[in-house]
Protein backbone atom coordinates (compact mmCIF):
# COMPACT_ATOMS: atom_id res chain seq x y z
CA UNK A 1 0.00 0.00 0.00
CA UNK A 2 1.70 3.28 -0.89
CA UNK A 3 1.30 6.10 0.58
CA UNK A 4 -0.16 9.30 0.40
CA UNK A 5 2.32 12.11 -0.26
CA UNK A 6 -0.62 14.91 0.88
CA UNK A 7 -0.55 17.73 -1.43
CA UNK A 8 -3.60 16.81 -2.82
CA UNK A 9 -5.13 17.59 0.78
CA UNK A 10 -5.11 21.63 0.55
CA UNK A 11 -8.26 22.34 2.86
CA UNK A 12 -7.46 24.69 4.84
CA UNK A 13 -3.63 25.20 3.86
CA UNK A 14 -1.91 28.38 3.52
CA UNK A 15 0.41 30.06 0.72
CA UNK A 16 -1.54 29.69 -3.05
CA UNK A 17 -1.99 33.28 -3.17
CA UNK A 18 -5.39 35.02 -4.69
CA UNK A 19 -8.43 33.22 -6.21
CA UNK A 20 -8.85 33.45 -9.91
CA UNK A 21 -11.73 35.70 -11.15
CA UNK A 22 -14.04 33.40 -13.74
CA UNK A 23 -14.09 33.95 -16.93
CA UNK A 24 -17.81 33.20 -18.27
CA UNK A 25 -16.62 32.27 -21.91
CA UNK A 26 -13.94 30.15 -20.69
CA UNK A 27 -13.55 27.02 -23.31
CA UNK A 28 -13.75 23.05 -20.90
CA UNK A 29 -10.42 22.30 -22.65
CA UNK A 30 -8.23 25.27 -23.10
CA UNK A 31 -5.43 23.37 -24.94
CA UNK A 32 -5.93 20.15 -26.74
CA UNK A 33 -3.75 17.77 -24.76
CA UNK A 34 -6.21 18.38 -21.76
CA UNK A 35 -8.77 16.97 -23.82
CA UNK A 36 -6.55 13.78 -24.61
CA UNK A 37 -5.27 13.46 -21.18
CA UNK A 38 -9.23 13.56 -19.77
CA UNK A 39 -10.57 10.92 -22.34
CA UNK A 40 -7.02 8.92 -21.49
CA UNK A 41 -7.40 8.68 -17.53
CA UNK A 42 -10.89 7.81 -18.00
CA UNK A 43 -9.96 5.20 -20.21
CA UNK A 44 -7.16 3.64 -18.27
CA UNK A 45 -9.69 3.05 -15.30
CA UNK A 46 -10.91 0.60 -16.97
CA UNK A 47 -7.88 -0.47 -19.07
CA UNK A 48 -5.87 -1.14 -15.66
CA UNK A 49 -9.08 -3.06 -14.11
CA UNK A 50 -9.14 -0.81 -11.25
CA UNK A 51 -11.56 1.98 -9.98
CA UNK A 52 -12.31 5.88 -8.57
CA UNK A 53 -10.76 5.58 -6.09
CA UNK A 54 -7.70 4.21 -6.64
CA UNK A 55 -6.85 7.05 -9.71
CA UNK A 56 -7.78 9.80 -7.26
CA UNK A 57 -5.01 7.67 -4.85
CA UNK A 58 -3.02 7.51 -7.49
CA UNK A 59 -2.76 11.24 -8.34
CA UNK A 60 -2.40 11.55 -4.96
CA UNK A 61 0.72 9.69 -4.09
CA UNK A 62 2.16 12.46 -7.37
CA UNK A 63 4.80 14.41 -6.34
CA UNK A 64 4.56 17.83 -5.91
CA UNK A 65 5.72 18.71 -9.45
CA UNK A 66 3.55 16.06 -11.07
CA UNK A 67 0.70 17.23 -9.22
CA UNK A 68 0.87 20.95 -10.12
CA UNK A 69 2.56 21.69 -12.53
CA UNK A 70 0.69 20.88 -15.44
CA UNK A 71 -2.81 21.39 -13.46
CA UNK A 72 -5.69 19.33 -13.43
CA UNK A 73 -5.32 17.52 -16.74
CA UNK A 74 -1.66 16.78 -16.03
CA UNK A 75 -2.14 15.13 -12.78
CA UNK A 76 -5.18 13.17 -14.37
CA UNK A 77 -2.28 11.86 -16.76
CA UNK A 78 0.26 11.28 -14.08
CA UNK A 79 -2.31 9.35 -12.11
CA UNK A 80 -3.38 7.56 -15.40
CA UNK A 81 0.20 6.56 -15.87
CA UNK A 82 0.33 5.18 -12.19
CA UNK A 83 -2.81 2.96 -12.86
CA UNK A 84 -1.12 1.20 -15.88
CA UNK A 85 2.19 0.72 -14.54
CA UNK A 86 0.57 -0.58 -11.41
CA UNK A 87 -1.37 -3.22 -13.41
CA UNK A 88 1.64 -3.70 -15.89
CA UNK A 89 -0.10 -2.32 -18.79
CA UNK A 90 2.89 -0.45 -19.69
CA UNK A 91 6.64 -0.49 -18.25
CA UNK A 92 7.84 1.85 -16.35
CA UNK A 93 10.11 4.55 -18.81
CA UNK A 94 7.44 3.23 -22.16
CA UNK A 95 6.22 6.38 -21.69
CA UNK A 96 9.22 8.66 -22.05
CA UNK A 97 11.02 6.05 -24.69
CA UNK A 98 8.29 6.60 -26.83
CA UNK A 99 7.96 10.59 -26.14
CA UNK A 100 11.94 10.63 -27.00
CA UNK A 101 11.67 8.72 -30.06
CA UNK A 102 8.11 11.17 -31.21
CA UNK A 103 11.35 14.04 -31.07
CA UNK A 104 13.70 12.34 -33.18
CA UNK A 105 15.30 10.10 -30.45
CA UNK A 106 16.29 6.62 -30.55
CA UNK A 107 15.63 5.00 -27.60
CA UNK A 108 14.99 1.51 -26.80
CA UNK A 109 10.99 0.80 -25.97
CA UNK A 110 10.53 -2.25 -23.53
CA UNK A 111 7.75 -4.41 -25.26
CA UNK A 112 4.55 -4.93 -23.20
CA UNK A 113 4.57 -6.56 -19.65
CA UNK A 114 2.35 -9.25 -18.70
CA UNK A 115 -0.56 -7.74 -17.32
CA UNK A 116 -1.26 -7.97 -13.56
CA UNK A 117 -4.29 -6.47 -12.55
CA UNK A 118 -5.85 -6.57 -9.52
CA UNK A 119 -8.22 -9.23 -8.38
CA UNK A 120 -11.03 -6.37 -8.01
CA UNK A 121 -14.61 -6.67 -9.04
CA UNK A 122 -16.98 -4.21 -8.12
CA UNK A 123 -20.59 -5.56 -6.71
CA UNK A 124 -22.57 -3.36 -7.90
CA UNK A 125 -22.42 0.21 -10.54
CA UNK A 126 -21.19 2.93 -8.65
CA UNK A 127 -20.38 4.00 -5.06
CA UNK A 128 -23.79 3.53 -3.28
CA UNK A 129 -25.06 0.40 -1.60
CA UNK A 130 -27.44 -0.77 0.55
CA UNK A 131 -26.42 -1.62 4.12
CA UNK A 132 -28.48 -3.35 6.19
CA UNK A 133 -26.85 -2.31 9.29
CA UNK A 134 -28.96 1.19 10.97
CA UNK A 135 -26.67 4.31 11.35
CA UNK A 136 -24.57 4.43 13.96
CA UNK A 137 -25.10 8.51 14.37
CA UNK A 138 -28.63 10.44 13.47
CA UNK A 139 -29.34 13.91 12.75
CA UNK A 140 -28.30 16.63 15.40
CA UNK A 141 -25.43 13.39 16.81
CA UNK A 142 -22.56 15.39 18.46
CA UNK A 143 -19.43 13.73 16.49
CA UNK A 144 -15.64 14.06 16.28
CA UNK A 145 -13.42 13.42 13.37
CA UNK A 146 -10.62 10.89 13.93
CA UNK A 147 -7.47 12.36 13.83
CA UNK A 148 -4.96 9.63 12.44
CA UNK A 149 -2.33 9.20 9.93
CA UNK A 150 -3.68 7.47 6.72
CA UNK A 151 -1.81 4.40 5.86
CA UNK A 152 -2.90 5.26 2.42
CA UNK A 153 -5.91 6.57 0.99
CA UNK A 154 -8.21 8.42 2.85
CA UNK A 155 -11.35 10.86 1.97
CA UNK A 156 -10.67 12.34 5.79
CA UNK A 157 -9.65 15.81 5.06
CA UNK A 158 -6.77 16.93 7.66
CA UNK A 159 -8.18 19.81 8.56
CA UNK A 160 -11.17 18.78 10.25
CA UNK A 161 -9.54 15.41 12.18
CA UNK A 162 -10.37 15.65 15.90
CA UNK A 163 -12.36 18.81 15.82
CA UNK A 164 -16.01 18.40 17.18
CA UNK A 165 -19.45 19.16 14.72
CA UNK A 166 -22.69 17.81 14.60
CA UNK A 167 -24.70 15.41 12.03
CA UNK A 168 -26.55 17.86 9.29
CA UNK A 169 -27.69 14.86 6.92
CA UNK A 170 -27.36 11.33 7.08
CA UNK A 171 -26.27 10.07 3.22
CA UNK A 172 -26.61 6.97 1.43
CA UNK A 173 -24.37 4.15 2.22
CA UNK A 174 -21.50 4.34 0.26
CA UNK A 175 -18.04 2.20 -0.68
CA UNK A 176 -15.56 3.26 1.81
CA UNK A 177 -12.48 4.70 -0.48
CA UNK A 178 -10.11 3.90 2.10
CA UNK A 179 -10.53 0.29 1.16
CA UNK A 180 -12.04 0.21 -1.96
CA UNK A 181 -8.61 2.22 -3.51
CA UNK A 182 -6.29 -0.55 -2.20
CA UNK A 183 -8.77 -3.61 -3.63
CA UNK A 184 -9.45 -5.04 0.29
CA UNK A 185 -12.94 -4.88 -0.29
CA UNK A 186 -15.81 -2.40 -0.70
CA UNK A 187 -16.43 -1.80 3.28
CA UNK A 188 -19.70 -0.52 2.42
CA UNK A 189 -21.31 2.13 5.08
CA UNK A 190 -23.40 5.56 5.75
CA UNK A 191 -21.83 8.49 4.87
CA UNK A 192 -22.70 11.55 7.47
CA UNK A 193 -22.64 14.93 6.46
CA UNK A 194 -20.92 17.29 9.55
CA UNK A 195 -21.43 20.41 10.08
CA UNK A 196 -18.55 22.36 11.79
CA UNK A 197 -17.84 26.09 13.11
CA UNK A 198 -15.33 27.81 11.76
CA UNK A 199 -14.10 28.84 15.29
CA UNK A 200 -13.67 25.18 16.33
CA UNK A 201 -11.48 24.54 12.45
CA UNK A 202 -9.65 27.52 12.76
CA UNK A 203 -9.82 28.82 15.94
CA UNK A 204 -11.91 32.82 17.27
CA UNK A 205 -10.70 34.64 14.92
CA UNK A 206 -11.99 32.73 11.66
CA UNK A 207 -14.52 34.25 9.98
CA UNK A 208 -17.64 33.38 11.28
CA UNK A 209 -19.12 30.14 8.76
CA UNK A 210 -20.66 26.84 8.67
CA UNK A 211 -18.29 24.10 6.90
CA UNK A 212 -20.32 21.24 6.03
CA UNK A 213 -18.52 18.06 5.28
CA UNK A 214 -19.21 14.22 4.09
CA UNK A 215 -17.55 11.69 6.46
CA UNK A 216 -17.78 7.78 6.37
CA UNK A 217 -18.70 6.60 9.65
CA UNK A 218 -15.42 4.59 10.13
CA UNK A 219 -13.96 8.64 10.32
CA UNK A 220 -16.07 9.46 12.85
CA UNK A 221 -16.40 8.75 16.69
CA UNK A 222 -18.57 10.16 19.16
CA UNK A 223 -17.69 13.43 20.57
CA UNK A 224 -16.17 13.19 23.95
CA UNK B 1 14.54 11.82 -11.02
CA UNK B 2 16.29 14.04 -13.38
CA UNK B 3 15.14 17.22 -14.50
CA UNK B 4 14.73 16.22 -18.28
CA UNK B 5 10.78 16.05 -17.93
CA UNK B 6 8.90 15.22 -20.41
CA UNK B 7 6.51 17.82 -21.37
CA UNK B 8 3.04 17.36 -20.96
CA UNK B 9 1.83 18.03 -24.38
CA UNK B 10 4.23 15.12 -25.96
CA UNK B 11 2.95 13.11 -22.71
CA UNK B 12 0.01 12.55 -23.83
CA UNK B 13 0.67 12.04 -27.13
CA UNK B 14 3.42 9.44 -26.51
CA UNK B 15 0.96 7.28 -24.12
CA UNK B 16 -2.48 7.63 -26.57
CA UNK B 17 0.05 6.11 -29.30
CA UNK B 18 1.17 3.01 -27.04
CA UNK B 19 -2.30 2.58 -26.51
CA UNK B 20 -4.01 2.95 -29.91
CA UNK B 21 -1.05 0.90 -31.41
CA UNK B 22 -1.46 -2.12 -29.10
CA UNK B 23 -5.51 -2.39 -29.69
CA UNK B 24 -6.41 -1.28 -25.72
CA UNK B 25 -8.23 1.92 -26.91
CA UNK B 26 -9.68 3.61 -29.83
CA UNK B 27 -8.91 7.55 -30.43
CA UNK B 28 -12.57 7.88 -31.73
CA UNK B 29 -13.82 6.40 -28.06
CA UNK B 30 -11.94 9.24 -27.24
CA UNK B 31 -13.20 11.66 -29.98
CA UNK B 32 -16.65 10.99 -28.65
CA UNK B 33 -15.75 11.25 -24.93
CA UNK B 34 -14.28 14.51 -25.28
CA UNK B 35 -16.96 15.92 -27.88
CA UNK B 36 -19.76 14.79 -25.51
CA UNK B 37 -17.73 17.27 -22.51
CA UNK B 38 -17.51 20.10 -25.24
CA UNK B 39 -21.03 20.16 -26.66
CA UNK B 40 -23.56 18.40 -24.88
CA UNK B 41 -22.92 18.30 -20.88
CA UNK B 42 -22.59 21.41 -19.74
CA UNK B 43 -23.58 24.70 -17.59
CA UNK B 44 -27.07 24.74 -19.57
CA UNK B 45 -28.24 21.85 -18.36
CA UNK B 46 -28.18 23.03 -14.47
CA UNK B 47 -30.18 26.22 -16.07
CA UNK B 48 -32.51 24.87 -16.92
CA UNK B 49 -33.24 22.77 -13.67
CA UNK B 50 -32.71 26.37 -11.96
CA UNK B 51 -35.32 28.09 -14.12
CA UNK B 52 -37.81 25.36 -13.92
CA UNK B 53 -37.34 25.36 -10.15
CA UNK B 54 -37.97 29.05 -10.09
CA UNK B 55 -41.80 28.69 -11.79
CA UNK B 56 -42.70 25.54 -11.01
CA UNK B 57 -43.17 25.31 -7.11
CA UNK B 58 -44.07 21.49 -7.23
CA UNK B 59 -40.46 20.63 -8.94
CA UNK B 60 -38.79 23.24 -6.52
CA UNK B 61 -39.92 21.34 -3.49
CA UNK B 62 -39.47 17.95 -5.37
CA UNK B 63 -35.94 19.18 -5.94
CA UNK B 64 -35.07 20.25 -3.17
CA UNK B 65 -36.36 16.78 -0.99
CA UNK B 66 -34.94 14.37 -3.92
CA UNK B 67 -32.05 16.30 -5.85
CA UNK B 68 -30.98 13.11 -8.27
CA UNK B 69 -34.96 12.17 -8.75
CA UNK B 70 -35.98 15.57 -9.84
CA UNK B 71 -32.49 16.37 -12.39
CA UNK B 72 -33.35 12.75 -13.26
CA UNK B 73 -37.02 13.88 -14.58
CA UNK B 74 -35.08 16.42 -16.92
CA UNK B 75 -33.01 13.45 -18.03
CA UNK B 76 -29.90 14.42 -16.40
CA UNK B 77 -27.80 11.68 -14.83
CA UNK B 78 -24.96 10.33 -15.35
CA UNK B 79 -20.99 10.30 -13.66
CA UNK B 80 -20.39 12.19 -10.78
CA UNK B 81 -24.01 12.69 -10.24
CA UNK B 82 -25.10 9.49 -8.33
CA UNK B 83 -26.26 11.40 -5.84
CA UNK B 84 -27.39 14.84 -5.85
CA UNK B 85 -27.86 17.67 -2.97
CA UNK B 86 -29.68 20.95 -3.90
CA UNK B 87 -28.67 23.55 -1.69
CA UNK B 88 -31.22 26.78 -1.79
CA UNK B 89 -29.86 30.15 -1.90
CA UNK B 90 -32.04 33.23 -0.28
CA UNK B 91 -31.72 36.44 0.91
CA UNK B 92 -30.23 35.24 4.36
CA UNK B 93 -28.02 31.80 3.34
CA UNK B 94 -25.42 31.81 1.00
CA UNK B 95 -24.13 27.99 0.09
CA UNK B 96 -21.32 27.54 -1.69
CA UNK B 97 -19.58 24.35 -2.98
CA UNK B 98 -15.93 22.92 -3.14
CA UNK B 99 -13.81 20.17 -2.77
CA UNK B 100 -10.29 20.36 -0.91
CA UNK B 101 -9.39 16.57 -1.99
CA UNK B 102 -9.70 16.66 -5.84
CA UNK B 103 -12.61 18.54 -7.91
CA UNK B 104 -15.37 16.72 -7.58
CA UNK B 105 -18.24 18.78 -9.11
CA UNK B 106 -21.74 17.55 -10.47
CA UNK B 107 -20.63 16.29 -14.11
CA UNK B 108 -24.54 15.79 -15.42
CA UNK B 109 -25.62 19.35 -14.33
CA UNK B 110 -22.30 21.67 -14.86
CA UNK B 111 -19.97 19.35 -17.09
CA UNK B 112 -16.46 19.71 -16.14
CA UNK B 113 -15.54 22.51 -13.43
CA UNK B 114 -13.51 25.21 -14.34
CA UNK B 115 -10.13 26.21 -14.13
CA UNK B 116 -10.91 28.15 -10.92
CA UNK B 117 -12.70 25.44 -9.21
CA UNK B 118 -9.32 23.35 -9.76
CA UNK B 119 -7.19 26.32 -8.36
CA UNK B 120 -5.18 25.49 -4.95
CA UNK B 121 -6.03 29.31 -3.78
CA UNK B 122 -9.54 28.27 -4.13
CA UNK B 123 -9.84 24.42 -3.13
CA UNK B 124 -7.44 25.47 0.02
CA UNK B 125 -8.67 28.75 1.19
CA UNK B 126 -12.37 28.32 0.40
CA UNK B 127 -13.51 26.31 3.66
CA UNK B 128 -10.95 28.96 5.82
CA UNK B 129 -12.10 32.83 4.79
CA UNK B 130 -15.22 32.02 2.51
CA UNK B 131 -16.15 35.64 2.93
CA UNK B 132 -12.34 36.85 1.59
CA UNK B 133 -12.08 34.17 -0.99
CA UNK B 134 -15.96 35.15 -2.48
CA UNK B 135 -14.87 39.02 -2.65
CA UNK B 136 -11.55 38.37 -4.25
CA UNK B 137 -14.01 36.48 -6.95
CA UNK B 138 -16.38 39.17 -7.42
CA UNK B 139 -18.89 38.38 -4.59
CA UNK B 140 -19.24 40.66 -1.90
CA UNK B 141 -22.30 39.13 0.85
CA UNK B 142 -23.65 41.51 3.16
CA UNK B 143 -21.99 40.66 6.72
CA UNK B 144 -25.54 39.38 8.13
CA UNK B 145 -25.52 36.57 5.26
CA UNK B 146 -24.96 33.17 6.76
CA UNK B 147 -22.18 31.44 4.85
CA UNK B 148 -22.81 27.62 4.26
CA UNK B 149 -19.52 25.77 2.90
CA UNK B 150 -19.75 22.50 1.69
CA UNK B 151 -16.71 20.38 0.93
CA UNK B 152 -17.58 17.44 -1.60
CA UNK B 153 -15.37 14.93 0.24
CA UNK B 154 -17.85 11.77 -0.90
CA UNK B 155 -19.63 10.61 -3.56
CA UNK B 156 -22.36 13.06 -2.66
CA UNK B 157 -22.38 16.13 -5.47
CA UNK B 158 -23.62 19.90 -4.26
CA UNK B 159 -25.29 21.96 -6.15
CA UNK B 160 -26.22 25.23 -5.66
CA UNK B 161 -29.99 26.88 -6.52
CA UNK B 162 -29.83 30.77 -6.69
CA UNK B 163 -31.85 33.13 -5.66
CA UNK B 164 -34.66 34.40 -8.17
CA UNK B 165 -33.47 38.18 -8.53
CA UNK B 166 -35.69 40.88 -8.44
CA UNK B 167 -37.41 41.99 -11.60
CA UNK B 168 -37.65 38.91 -13.34
CA UNK B 169 -41.14 38.58 -12.07
CA UNK B 170 -42.68 38.47 -15.67
CA UNK B 171 -39.80 36.13 -17.43
CA UNK B 172 -41.02 32.73 -18.38
CA UNK B 173 -39.02 29.47 -17.25
CA UNK B 174 -37.34 29.96 -21.12
CA UNK B 175 -36.38 32.83 -20.78
CA UNK B 176 -34.81 32.32 -17.13
CA UNK B 177 -32.57 29.97 -18.83
CA UNK B 178 -30.41 32.18 -20.18
CA UNK B 179 -29.82 34.54 -17.01
CA UNK B 180 -28.49 31.44 -14.74
CA UNK B 181 -24.82 30.99 -14.73
CA UNK B 182 -22.47 28.54 -14.05
CA UNK B 183 -21.11 30.21 -11.18
CA UNK B 184 -24.13 31.20 -9.46
CA UNK B 185 -24.76 27.18 -9.44
CA UNK B 186 -21.66 26.63 -7.59
CA UNK B 187 -22.20 30.02 -5.22
CA UNK B 188 -19.38 31.93 -6.01
CA UNK B 189 -21.77 34.39 -7.83
CA UNK B 190 -25.33 35.70 -7.69
CA UNK B 191 -27.93 35.59 -10.31
CA UNK B 192 -28.46 38.97 -11.97
CA UNK B 193 -31.53 40.15 -14.03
Amino acid sequence: MSKATGIHDMGGTEGWGAAPVPRPDEPVFAERWQARAFALAVLSIRLSGTNLDAFRHAMNRLDRRDYLDDGYYGRWLHGAENLLLDSSIIAQGTVEARAANMSGGSAEELGPPEPNKPDYAPAAAGSLREVSSAPRFAVGSAVRARAFDPPGHTRLPRYVMGHTGEVVIVQPAQVLPDTNAHFQGENPQWVYTVRFGSAELFGSDAEPFALHVDLYEDYLEEAP
Amino acid sequence: MTDERVPIELRVEALEQLLVERGLIDSAVMDKYIAMYETDVGPLNGAQVVAKAWTDPDYKERLLSDGTAAVAELGFKGPQGEHIVVLENTPAVHNVVVCTLCSCYPWPLLGLPPSWYKDPAYRARMVREPRAVLAEMGLRLPDDVEVRVWDSSSEVRYFVLPSRPAGTEGLSEEQLVPLVTRDAMVGVAQVTP
